[in-house]
């Protein structure tokens, strides 16, 4: 049984620690909010530039000024700051987050990602994506483990435009999570979906790992 | 001192505007848009203008309504994915498209408006965002080499100014409109509510009347919610 959703957002909150400042991304990464290990607190930032992000809101709390990146309505907590758009990616690009959590179209094995555009296809634009990945400490990237037609999305080379370069840390799909000590180490296997095999993965993977 | 306070967004544009202009916008999203002085410039029927704005309204709504009307030749943006008519526009070739990463529009506005002509960030290393810019390495990471910007013309929106032109914004409204309230050549604020010189904490001025030339009360505050979403739903 290959992981769902939940599963793998909640494997990417088990990487979060006590203190961290947190970045979702938009998507599957905004459901590790609802998986958060008991006793662990973390902070959540928003790069529209909002740190401390509560729930979304009950309809009486509803606040057009209050939106996350993914222009939704939310919340803010006791003790959530506002910031320009300046100083909220000076916290993202300056290394202040601990942890970005994002969704890829494809990552290779130096750790490139394409989360961004597909030539001939309308590119709507990267908004923060570059510079998350560029700045913030840790990036966890959700993904499935192979794309709709099939074909591997964790490669020995990205083949779509890239978002950036030698930034992701740890790799969490429907059926492996691959991990590795630094950016100059290559990916090793460290979890396995149930029921997905060793040789499965092999043949759904076009990157190389250590296993 | 010289009166900052106009009494509509046509009166406080009126000799500004001209065909080929530069106007930055503050907003993110529809969030903190300067809708009254959107509708404003649409009215005016002003063309070949270049919008520095981190995205492009909705068809029918904010920096959408130039698109639709025509008036925009460029957009500087990070992310346009909301627009229909700017994606017909984009695809057949009649408007033009430079994209930047969100952090570095925002950085290259606050340089623009503080004087400094570059900066170099790791942002878009190794990426087409960094095709034609000079790489350079500090202490053994690659950084590229980025540009302030600058406009004739800054529209923000603010939740309280005084008549000096101080501005408090409010919550994720506040997103871009500091960066835009500094690079223009002229700026024009719309507030929600004028307060008397004095009213605003000089320790919680969000923008100092420095940067602002004009204002006006906003008449426009539909503050349209793009995705609403609510708890249960969630």
């Amino acid at each position: 049984m290959p992981w769902t959703r939940n599963d793998m957002a909640a494997r990417a909150a088990r990487e979060l620690q006590d203190g961290f400042y947190v970045n979702l991304g938009i998507g599957i990464p905004t459901l590790v909010a609802d998986n958060i290990p008991p006793g662990i607190d973390v902070t959540l930032q928003s790069e529209n530039g909002m740190l401390g992000l509560g729930p979304y809101p009950d309809a009486d709390e509803v606040d057009p000024d209050v939106i996350n990146a993914g222009k939704e309505t939310i919340t803010e907590l006791a003790g959530t700051s506002y910031v320009s758009s300046a100083d909220s990616f000076g916290m993202i690009r300056g290394g202040h987050i601990n942890l970005s959590v994002l969704g890829a179209m494809e990552v290779a094995e130096n750790g490139d990602i394409a989360n961004w555009m597909i030539p001939g296809k309308m590119v709507k634009g990267m908004g923060g994506a570059m510079d998350l990945v560029a700045g913030v400490r840790r990036i966890i990237v959700l993904m499935d483990h192979v794309s709709r037609d099939g074909s591997p999305k964790f490669r020995k080379t990205c083949t779509l435009p890239l978002t950036g370069s030698n930034v992701v840390d740890m790799i969490i799909t429907d059926l492996a999570v691959f991990a590795r000590a630094d950016r100059h180490s290559p990916f090793r296997l460290i979890e396995i979906a149930p029921g997905a095999s060793v040789s499965q993965l092999r043949a759904a993977t076009e990157a190389h790992y250590e296993e | 001192m010289a009166r900052k306070l106009y009494d509509s967004a046509g009166a406080a544009l009126a000799d500004l505007l001209f065909d080929g202009m530069t106007i930055a916008a503050g907003g993110f999203g529809l969030c903190g848009i300067p809708e009254t002085l959107i509708d404003a410039i649409h009215d005016s029927g002003v063309r070949d203008l270049t919008i520095i704005s981190n995205n492009a309204g909705v068809d029918d709504y904010g920096l959408g309504l130039l698109l639709r009307n025509r008036q925009v030749r460029k957009m500087i943006s990070s992310y346009v994915g909301e627009n229909k008519e700017f994606e017909r526009q984009y695809l057949a070739g009649e408007i033009e498209l430079e994209f930047n990463p969100q952090g570095t529009l925002a950085e290259r506005m606050r340089a623009g408006g503080a004087g400094i002509a570059g900066f170099y960030t790791r942002t878009g290393v190794g990426t087409v965002v960094a095709d034609g810019k000079e790489e350079k390495l500090f202490k053994d990471e690659r950084y590229i080499l980025e540009t302030g910007l600058t406009a004739d013309l800054a529209i923000v929106k603010a939740w309280h100014g005084d008549v000096l032109g101080n501005l408090v914004y409010r919550k994720t409204a506040r997103n871009f409109n500091p960066m835009a309230a500094t690079c223009g050549a002229t700026t024009i604020a719309e507030v929600e509510e004028i307060v008397p010189s004095g009213a605003i904490d000089p320790d919680h001025v969000h923008t100092a009347g420095i940067f602002v030339q004009r204002m006006i009360l906003a008449g426009r505050n539909e503050k349209r919610i793009e995705k609403r979403i609510l708890r249960q739903e969630a």
